[in-house]
């Protein structure tokens, strides 16, 4: 069984400054959902930089040795064409075809990543805690190890100054 | 706790003069050691070329920021108003190498009693009066673009009148322009006549991309060296990091346009248009290829992460072998047309002779440096470059 609490802030500085009380009381906020990015939340939050970037150079590299070879095997295996009587095997101009599928490789495999990871996307369930974490409140989640832990844990979100704090139970 | 002012040391000024002399007695060798004239004048042109151009993106950087109203850049820009400093001094060197004989040396088409049927067709725009008109108002727009962008910074710092900034604001808009046509048109009349027969359109962009890259090569550089005076310390990571960023992109987009250059004549196979590089790949194989490795797989590799570009034990060692980079660039847009293959190599008269310039553009940027404050407090975007933070 999954259990976590929810609780909404109505306005950004306030949700900062609520996040360090909670922090500083040893509670682990393990989600913030808001209408818009919020600067320094990620910092607040204490996450690690996005490896999207990592991805994305995997993704490149991938697109670029395929884009190379399948170019080399076409036109010096496959079918080779005598263009202009320039050699089979003519770099230069593979290289635009290669910049491209990097583009393309890196450019999707990003996309799919950044999808997978959030667990986003066509096809995926998504939970709306609250209808107006899409306009104008920002909603924070704490996962709740055992029901003991709730009520204190509820008691020191209220100190933060968080609104409508509610326990869910999920199967 | 802040040196706003920078103080020139005696001993800073003792290693530019060193340098200097280093260059005139390179220059020296070359004229007396048996060195062919071509290959000094080449050299001169080359170092000239070089160094006006770091000085002019200097003012780039400045004035480009300035109409775009950006404001992380100002806590750097008076290192871009310091370099734009050597604009009158490397233009009046340049004016000067070519009144000296320079022109009449290198450039074929100057010979106006033996031209062929080709540049006979282009003595309306390729002569020697029409070429030194050109010349003169090329460096005196800047000289005075230059001093003007500088003078109003300096009195917007002094007075913090807005009236100063929307002053910097035209003079900017109008330098702009102007070096929108002027940096192409003198790369052609400079660079691109020595193969006077040769041509190609892009050659201008692809001259700037070339010196934007080392331009913000030298930028970081000089900061650093002020950094590790104890100047700057106004200047943190996230601004460098913008600087670096600008390294990476402009090393790409310079590869770009070699490559776009060179794929397109490579492609056509047109005997006139592929013998540029045909010379330029036959004499000076390794340097052909050199030239790609320095200028775009280093920076492109070693500038990709976000870190590389926040920490100085990356950044400055690109930026060393970048600006070693688009000198090997420039040799290879100057040497194969103005000396030849047989003639050319490096030696002294070229390692020299680049020290001895590098002497003159540090002291006269340094110099600029001790004129204003290091920070320019009463700017209007002063703070907003305190407060800037580069995410990504």
């Amino acid at each position: 069984m999954n259990k976590y609490i929810t609780a909404y802030y109505d306005d950004e500085e306030d949700l900062l400054r609520g996040l360090k009380q909670i922090k500083a009381k040893g509670i682990e906020v393990a989600d913030v959902l808001t209408p818009f990015p919020v600067h320094g939340l990620d910092k607040a939050l204490g996450m690690s930089r996005s490896k999207l970037t990592r991805v994305a150079f995997a993704g490149g590299a991938v697109g670029a040795i395929i884009g190379f070879g399948f170019q080399a095997w076409v036109f010096t295996q496959a079918y080779p064409l005598n263009f202009g009587g320039k050699p089979f095997f003519a770099v230069p101009s593979f290289i635009p075809v290669t910049f491209e599928m990097a583009v393309l490789f890196a450019a999707f495999s990003m996309v799919f990543a950044f999808l997978i990871s959030n667990k986003i996307g066509p096809g995926a369930k998504t939970v709306i805690h609250d209808e107006r974490i899409t306009d104008d409140r920002f909603l924070l989640v704490v996962n709740v190890q055992d029901e003991e832990n709730a009520h204190t844990i509820e008691a020191v979100l209220n100190d933060a100054g968080a609104h409508g704090i509610t326990l869910i139970k999920k199967n | 706790m802040e040196n706003l002012t920078f103080i020139l040391k005696k001993k800073t000024v003792t290693i530019f003069l060193v340098m200097i002399a280093v260059g005139v007695l390179s220059l020296a060798y070359g004229f007396l050691g048996g060195v062919e004239v071509k290959r000094v004048a080449a050299n001169l042109l080359l170092n000239n070329y070089y160094f006006l151009s770091l000085g002019l993106i200097g003012l780039f950087f400045v004035t480009v920021h300035t109409i775009a109203e950006s404001g992380w850049q100002t806590s750097v820009q008076r290192v871009g108003e310091a370099m734009s400093a050597y604009i009158p001094v490397g233009g009046g060197l340049l004016l000067l190498f070519f009144v000296l004989g320079g022109l009449h040396s290198i450039y074929p088409w100057t010979h106006s009693d033996h031209l062929d049927a080709i540049l006979l067709k282009k003595v309306a725009y390729l002569n020697v009066p029409f070429f030194y008109v050109r010349l003169l108002v090329f460096i005196g727009v800047w000289s005075l673009l230059a001093h003007y962008v500088r003078k109003a910074s300096v009195n917007l710092d002094l007075h913090g009148d807005m009236k100063y900034f929307n002053k910097m604001r035209t003079l900017s808009a109008i330098f702009i322009v102007t070096y929108a046509v002027t940096s192409v048109v003198s790369s052609w009349d400079w660079l691109m006549s020595l193969d006077p027969h040769w041509f190609s359109t892009l050659y201008g962009w692809y001259i700037f991309s070339s010196m934007l890259a080392s331009g913000f090569a030298m930028l970081i550089l000089v900061i650093y060296v002020l950094k590790r005076m104890g100047y700057l310390s106004h200047v943190n990571d996230e601004h460098m990091h913008d600087l670096g960023k600008y390294l990476f992109g402009f090393s790409i987009f310079w590869a770009y346009l070699w490559f776009s250059q060179y794929m397109l004549i490579w492609y056509a196979n047109i005997p006139e248009e592929t013998i540029y590089y045909l010379e330029r790949h036959k004499y000076f194989t390794n340097i052909f290829y050199v030239n790609l490795i320095l200028n775009f797989v280093i920076p492109f590799f070693l500038l990709m992460t976000r870190k590389s570009k926040r920490v100085f034990t990356v950044l400055v060692p690109v930026s060393v072998i970048v600006i070693i980079g688009h000198w090997v660039d420039l040799y290879m847009a100057i040497m194969p047309g103005a000396v030849g293959g047989e003639a050319s190599g490096i030696g002294i008269v070229e390692i020299g002779l680049t020290i001895g310039y590098l002497g003159i553009f540090g002291l006269v940027t340094f110099w600029s440096l001790t004129k204003a404050p290091l920070a320019p407090k009463n700017h209007p975007y002063y703070k907003e470059s305190m407060d800037y933070h580069t995410h990504y």
